[in-house]
C-alpha cells in the first residue's frame, strides 16, 4: 500500500506512474495503448464483449500492449469507440467497432500503423 | 503490409456525406490507383470532424491539411498536385472570411473545433478503477496547492473571481455559496454533492461519475476545506450502478493511498466522504428534499430560508453542489480564475457540457464554452437534423425548461439568454425535435413527467399540474376550445407564482413555452381538430387515395379490426369509426395510397 504522507509523495508517485506507463522503469519500449470506453453507453453497446476480444487477441497474436477500460468519450451515436495511441503518435479514435472492425484495427493500425474506415476525427480541444 | 506514406481522410459524417461525400472518396481512390499510388496512399473513411458547415471535408495525413467544401471533381487536382507533386491545392483551403487568413492545417483551425473539454477533461481517457492513472492526469494536484499553499478565503476567492456558477440548473455563484456557507459557524458542517440527475434525456454527471470520479472527489475536498467541513455526501440515484460502483472504488482508493483520512498528506485536514442512494426521485435533486431524503425522511422540499448553508443536513450547514460544478474546481484552481473567467460569455464562464438526443445525427455528450450558438451545437458537433428534416424546436432544461425555436438559432446559450428566452439551463439536456413532433404532446409529454414526480406537498404543484395535464389530454384528443389555451396560461402562471419549490415553480414552463412559441399548433389542434404534425392520435383519420388504389387488398387483409372494405380491383375505403389508427395498413400499402389527413 502506498500511502501519500505528503504533497511531496503525491509528486514522487505522480512521476513514477508517468515513468512506468511510457515504459521508461523496465527499459522496455513504450506500449501501445487501446482504450475501450465503457461508460453505461458503451457497455450498453456491447463495449464488454469488445474489450474481452480485444485483450484475448492481443495475447494470441502476441501484442505487447496495454489495454485500458474508461468511461465514455461521449460519442454515443458510434458506440461502441475504441481509441489507439502508438507510441509517439497522436491518439486515434474508431467508432462503431464490432469484432470484425476490432479485428481490423488490430492487424492494420495496431500492427501497422494503416489506417482504416471508420475514424472518429477529433472535434474538441482538452484543456491539457 | 507496412503503414502507407499518406492518408486521405474523407469526412463519413452524415452531413458531409449527403454532399456527395461518397463519390468523394470514390473519386480520389480512382485518382490514386491512376496514378499507381496504391501502395502509398489509402483513402480512408472518417465520422465527422464538427466542420460542418465547410464540408465534405478532406484531410491529407501527414502534414493535417484540411481542404473545405471539396466537390467529387476535386479528387484529381488533390491527388495530382499535393500527393505527386507536394503542392496544397490553395483554393480549396479554409480562408477565413473576416481575416482572409488562408488555414493550411487542422491545427490551425482550432477556432472552428467548438468543444472545449473542461468537465470531460479526463473522461474516455483515464481507467475511472485505477487512481494512478487519475494520479497521473493531475488529480490531487489542486488539493495539494490548496492545502499547502492557500488559506481557505484565498481559494474561495479563486473560485468566486473565476465566475463558476452552480451547473445543476439554478446559475448561484460556487464562490459565494461557498463563502456563506464558511461564514455559518459550527462545530459539524457537510459537503453534499448533488448526482440525483433526474432530467429525462441527461446523463453528464453520470459520464462525469463513471469518466472520472476522481474530480468529484478532489473537488469536494477543497470544497470541505474551504467551509472546514470534514464531511462529504454523495447522494447519488440507484439507478446508476455503475457511477456507483465506479465512486465505491474511487473512494476506497483514495481512502487506500491517504487521500482521504485524517490528516491528508501531513497538512492537518480531515476530510472523509459517503456515499448516500436515492430512489430516482425527481424532487429529490431540489437542495433541501435532497437533504431529507439523505436524513432518512421523505424526499420533500422545506420552505428557503432557512438555506441549507444555515441548517443543512442534520440541521447543519450544509454546502450543496451539482457533480459538473465540482467538476470545473480543480481546473480552476490549478489555471487560475482568470483563465476561467476568459472563457463564456460575459455572465456565464466557463463550458457547459449537453447531453445531445431526440431528432439529431451525432447523438452525445458534448461540452461547449458557454455563449456556443444553438445552431453551432446542432448543425456543426450535432451533425445537423436526421434524415434531413427541418429543425423545429430543441428543448432544454428537461421539464422545468422550454423549447428554443428557430429564431433562437443563433442565440449564444448562456444562463441569461437561456432564461430571457423563457428556458432555462437546467441540468443540460438538449432535446431536439424536428417538424414530425407535435409541441402539444411535447408539453403533455413532461407535464406527465412532473405529475408523476411531485411530492404532493404543496397543493399548486399536486393539483394545479394535474389540471394542467388533463386540459393538454384533451386538447389532443380534439376536446379542447379555445378557452382553455387561456385556462392553460393562468394556470401555469399561478403554479410558478405559488408552488413551494424549484419543481412546481418551474414545471409549467413546457406549456408556456409551446404555447409562446408555437400557438398556432395549439389553435389547430382546438379550432381545426387537426394536429399539424400528425402526431395525435385522435385528431387524424386514414384516408385512401381512390386513385392511387390498384385494390390489392393487402390493407385489409392487415387492418386487425377489419376497417377497411372493397371489392378486388376495385379502390377501397376505411370506415373511421371502426379504425384504430394502428397504421399498419399505411406501411403495408405498396402504392402510397394510403394519407394521414
Amino acid at each position: 500500500m502506498k500511502t501519500i504522507n505528503s504533497p511531496a509523495d503525491l509528486r514522487k508517485l505522480r512521476e513514477d506512474i508517468k515513468a512506468k506507463m511510457q515504459g521508461k522503469e523496465t527499459g522496455s519500449k513504450e506500449k501501445v495503448r487501446i482504450r475501450v470506453h465503457s461508460g453505461t453507453s458503451g457497455l450498453a453497446s456491447g463495449s464488454k464483449a469488445i474489450l474481452d476480444f480485444v485483450t484475448q487477441e492481443l495475447e494470441k497474436r502476441n501484442i505487447d500492449a496495454t489495454v485500458v477500460r474508461t468511461g465514455d468519450l461521449g460519442y454515443c451515436f458510434a458506440e461502441p469507440t475504441i481509441e489507439v495511441t502508438r507510441p509517439g503518435e497522436e491518439p486515434v479514435v474508431f467508432g462503431n467497432v464490432d469484432k470484425l472492425k476490432a479485428d481490423e484495427i488490430i492487424e492494420k493500425y495496431i500492427k501497422n500503423g494503416e489506417y482504416v474506415d471508420g475514424i472518429l476525427p477529433v472535434n474538441y480541444q482538452n484543456i491539457k | 503490409m507496412a503503414k502507407k506514406k499518406m492518408q486521405i481522410l474523407v469526412c463519413g459524417g452524415t452531413g458531409c456525406s449527403n454532399l456527395q461525400g461518397e463519390s468523394i472518396v470514390d473519386n480520389l481512390k480512382l485518382e490514386v490507383e491512376a496514378n499507381a499510388l496504391e501502395n502509398d496512399v489509402q483513402v480512408v473513411r472518417t465520422g465527422c470532424f464538427g466542420l460542418c458547415s465547410l464540408g465534405p471535408i478532406v484531410k491529407i495525413m501527414p502534414g493535417e491539411v484540411i481542404y473545405t467544401k471539396v466537390q467529387p471533381g476535386d479528387a484529381r487536382e488533390i491527388v495530382e498536385e499535393h500527393i505527386v507533386k507536394g503542392r496544397k491545392v490553395e483554393r480549396l483551403l479554409y480562408k477565413d472570411p473576416v481575416s482572409l487568413k488562408i488555414s493550411s492545417s487542422h491545427a490551425e483551425m482550432t477556432s472552428h473545433i467548438k468543444q472545449l473539454r473542461i468537465v470531460l477533461r479526463n473522461c474516455g481517457i483515464i481507467d475511472p478503477e485505477n487512481i494512478e492513472e487519475a494520479i497521473a492526469s493531475d488529480a490531487y494536484e489542486a488539493l495539494t496547492k490548496v492545502l499547502t499553499e492557500m488559506k481557505p478565503e484565498d481559494a474561495i476567492k479563486i473560485i468566486k473571481d473565476s465566475g463558476l456558477r452552480g451547473r445543476g440548473g439554478g446559475g448561484f455563484s460556487t464562490g459565494l455559496k461557498w463563502e456563506i456557507a464558511r461564514k455559518n459557524k459550527s462545530d459539524e458542517k457537510y459537503v453534499v454533492c448533488n448526482a440525483d440527475e433526474g432530467d429525462p434525456g441527461a446523463f453528464m454527471d453520470r459520464s462525469v461519475l463513471e469518466g472520472d470520479p476522481h474530480a468529484v472527489l478532489e473537488a469536494m475536498a477543497i470544497c470541505g476545506y474551504c467551509i472546514e467541513a470534514a464531511k462529504g455526501l454523495i447522494y447519488i440515484r440507484a439507478e446508476y450502478p455503475l457511477a456507483v460502483a465506479r465512486l465505491k472504488t474511487a473512494i476506497a482508493q483514495a481512502k487506500e493511498y491517504g487521500l482521504l483520512c485524517n490528516n491528508i498528506m501531513g497538512t492537518g485536514f480531515n476530510f472523509d466522504i459517503e456515499i448516500r442512494y436515492g430512489a430516482g426521485a425527481f424532487v429529490c435533486g431540489e437542495e433541501t428534499a435532497l437533504i431529507h431524503s439523505m436524513e432518512g425522511l421523505r424526499g420533500e422540499p422545506t420552505v428557503k430560508p432557512p438555506f441549507p448553508a444555515e441548517a443543512g443536513f442534520r440541521g447543519k450547514p450544509t454546502n450543496v453542489n451539482n457533480v459538473e460544478t465540482f467538476a470545473c474546481v480543480s481546473p480552476i484552481i490549478l489555471k487560475g480564475s482568470d483563465w476561467f473567467n476568459n472563457i463564456g460569455t460575459e455572465k456565464s464562464k466557463g463550458t457547459k457540457v449537453f447531453a445531445l438526443a431526440g431528432k439529431i445525427n451525432n447523438v452525445g455528450l458534448i461540452e461547449v464554452p458557454m455563449g456556443t450558438t444553438l445552431r453551432e451545437v446542432i448543425y456543426e458537433i450535432g451533425g445537423g437534423i436526421r434524415n434531413g428534416k427541418k429543425f423545429k424546436a430543441a428543448q432544454t432544461g428537461g421539464p422545468s425548461g422550454g423549447c428554443l425555436t428557430e429564431k433562437h438559432l443563433d442565440t449564444p446559450i448562456d444562463f441569461d439568454n437561456l432564461i430571457a428566452a423563457g428556458s432555462m439551463m437546467g441540468s443540460g439536456g438538449l432535446i431536439v425535435m424536428d417538424e414530425d413532433d407535435c409541441m402539444v404532446s411535447v408539453a403533455k409529454f413532461f407535464l406527465e413527467f412532473t405529475v408523476e414526480e411531485s411530492c404532493g406537498k404543496c397543493s399548486p404543484c399536486r393539483i394545479g399540474n394535474k389540471r394542467l395535464h388533463e386540459l393538454l389530454e384533451q386538447i389532443t384528443k380534439g376536446k379542447g376550445s379555445m378557452a382553455d389555451l387561456d385556462r392553460l396560461k393562468n394556470m401555469s402562471l399561478v403554479i410558478k407564482d405559488t408552488s413551494l419549490c424549484g419543481l412546481g415553480q418551474s414545471s409549467p414552463n413546457p406549456v408556456l413555452s409551446t404555447l409562446e412559441n408555437f400557438r398556432e399548433e395549439y389553435v389547430a389542434h382546438v379550432t381545426d381538430r387537426k394536429c399539424p404534425a400528425g402526431k395525435c392520435r385522435d385528431l387524424m383519420e386514414y384516408f385512401i387515395i381512390a386513385e392511387n388504389c390498384v385494390g390489392c387488398t393487402a390493407c385489409a387483409r392487415v387492418c386487425p379490426v377489419n376497417a377497411i372494405t372493397g371489392e378486388r380491383k376495385e379502390p377501397h375505403l376505411i370506415n373511421p369509426s371502426i379504425c384504430i389508427k394502428c397504421g399498419a395498413c399505411k406501411e403495408k400499402c405498396k402504392f402510397d395510397a394510403i394519407i394521414i389527413r
